[in-house]
């Protein structure tokens, strides 16, 4: 096999593994994960920030 | 309190500062070589103030002392708070910190000196590309050692960006800084002619693509949720955003080298990825403006929003204008122009300045136990003042690149060429006017942070937040 012919397939599986990731990150059953995971920078309130270790 | 009990936002207090003050101090030499291009007298006749030392000490002291060190406080504190751990590694994360300010205060001192690889955004001579390396290296440690601690399953977004950009700033770092020692002030590259040019612009094109966009995306990802108090518009678009990004950016550089004596099809190519890239930047772009969908007030009365959302419009107006200008004919007329500057600038001042601001002015008061900044009027001022000062800034630039390709390209009937050089130069005084009228806009606007920051934190006990004693069950 040529070097050229190495170089193509992997582009061609780089790219198909890229539309795999799209196609797992849109799947319907991982909706409720995801959103769960959207909320994890708020899920920690600001009012506790008094509440830390005083110095 | 027990210490692990606690963030560790001592680390994050000290770069958060210090971004404030490398900030003001890389703007300021912007200040003075865009003066110089108008009058060139003000390099006094001192070698060590000629414009030539001091503009890669203004790029050095902007990017990596400014931008690194928003980095560095960002991703520390954006990873404690979503894996629920105190950082890894108190003291590597201090020597992070120390090892980090050695190497701008050597490149401050090294640059006006003269000492230089010539290659450009990678100009520190090699004792202090091994410095960087160490840092970067435990920069990695303590990241990567966070989240391999974490007490929240998922890794959240935001540190997938950051991990990233450190990840691939290894990378680009130790490949294009190879080189081999003559003397400790000297080196040559490892590489030579066409191939020591793509390496170059390889490494110059993802430093933009991964320490200027991928880590200040997940300072995005992190803070305009945070400040907005609403999850990020599409979680699944943030996925598919960070993959695309990896996928393509790396394949961009050669757009450096359109018409040079690297081969055609490699230019091709790079031109083909970087119209690519206007995809994911976009969905990015739009993924953080769209999360103030049914909030859209809020960017009435909040100044930090208006930094954060203005960061992202500039974002999608220099990642529209970068692959417009990859396209060949397009960069024919764009490359070596200010045209080139003006764009650069779009980024670094209207997005990567300007998300920095933002976040710092989230970060700040809350690491001093407050949650508002001393001044709030003083932060719209400082938001006005500074887009003021990019848009004139971009705008001269836009005006004054495209006057000089098209007086260099102009040719008289048998053939010669219209204008001399020093016409071309003439013609760009006024711009030039203007183009330092921007800057120092955006410089008095750091000055007007700088004092907020100071009536924030003056007297003020730096304060550490506890870790959430029960980790939030995710999926």
């Amino acid at each position: 096999m040529d070097i050229n012919d190495i170089r193509s397939l992997v582009t061609v599986l780089a790219f198909l593994s890229f539309v795999g990731i799209v196609a797992w990150a849109y799947s319907g059953k991982r909706k409720a994960g995801f959103d769960a995971a959207a909320r994890l920078p708020l899920d920690e309130e600001d009012s506790e920030i008094n509440s830390g270790a005083q110095r | 309190m027990e210490r692990q009990a606690a963030y560790n936002y001592d680390v994050v207090r000290q770069f958060a500062v210090m971004t404030v003050v490398w900030g003001i101090v890389g703007m300021l030499v912007g200040v003075v070589i865009a003066a110089q291009l108008i009058w060139p007298d003000l390099n006094f006749g001192v070698p060590w103030l000629s414009y030539g030392r001091l503009r890669p000490l203004h790029t050095n002291a902007v990017i990596f002392a400014f931008g690194g060190s928003a980095l560095f406080a960002t991703s520390y504190y954006a990873v404690q708070r979503t894996c629920h751990v105190r950082l890894f590694g108190d003291g590597l994360a201090a020597f992070t910190f120390w090892g980090w300010q050695a190497v701008i205060v050597l490149a401050a001192v090294t640059l006006p000196l003269g000492l230089t690889t010539g290659k450009e955004y990678a100009e520190l001579e090699w004792p202090i590309d091994i410095l960087i390396t160490l840092v970067w290296v435990s920069y990695a440690v303590v990241f990567f050692g966070t989240l391999a601690k974490r007490k929240v399953p998922h890794i959240y977004v935001a540190n997938w960006f950051f991990g990233g950009f450190i990840l691939t700033v290894a990378l680009l770092h130790v490949v294009n800084s190879m080189e081999i020692p003559a003397g400790w002030f000297k080196s040559y590259s490892v590489y030579a002619g066409v191939q020591d040019a793509m390496v170059q612009w390889w490494y110059g094109h993802n430093a933009v693509g991964f320490f200027l966009t991928a880590g200040f995306l997940g300072m995005m990802y992190y803070f305009v949720p945070k400040q907005a108090g609403r999850p990020i518009y599409s979680y699944r678009l943030s996925i598919v955003h960070f993959w695309a990004l990896i996928f393509t950016y790396m394949w961009a550089g050669p757009h450096h080298l359109h018409y040079t004596a690297l081969p055609d099809w490699a230019q091709s190519l790079g031109m083909l990825f970087s119209l690519i890239l206007l995809a994911p930047s976009w969905g990015g772009m739009i993924n953080g403006v769209m999360t103030l969908s049914g909030a859209w007030h809020k960017l009435r009365t909040d100044p930090i929003l208006k930094f954060l959302i203005t960061a992202l419009s500039f974002y999608g107006m220099s990642t529209f204008e970068g692959p417009m200008m990859s396209i060949k004919t397009v960069n024919a007329l764009s490359h070596y122009t200010d045209w080139t500057i003006g764009h650069v600038h779009s980024g670094a001042l209207g997005w990567v300045a300007m998300i920095s601001i933002g976040s710092l002015y989230y970060l700040i008061p809350r690491l001093f136990g407050r949650t508002e900044m001393h001044s709030v009027r003083l932060i719209t001022l400082h938001f006005w003042v500074s887009t003021i000062g990019v848009v004139l800034y971009i705008a001269s630039m836009w005006i004054a690149g495209v006057m000089q390709g098209l007086m260099w390209r102009a040719a008289n009937a048998d053939g010669t060429l219209t204008y001399s050089f020093a016409e071309t130069v003439k013609a760009m005084y006024p711009y030039y006017g203007i183009r330092l009228l921007g800057g120092v806009l955006f410089f008095s606007g750091m000055l007007i942070m700088a004092y907020n920051v100071w009536k924030t934190i003056a007297g003020r006990k730096p304060v550490d937040t506890a870790i959430p004693a029960v980790a939030a069950a995710h999926g």
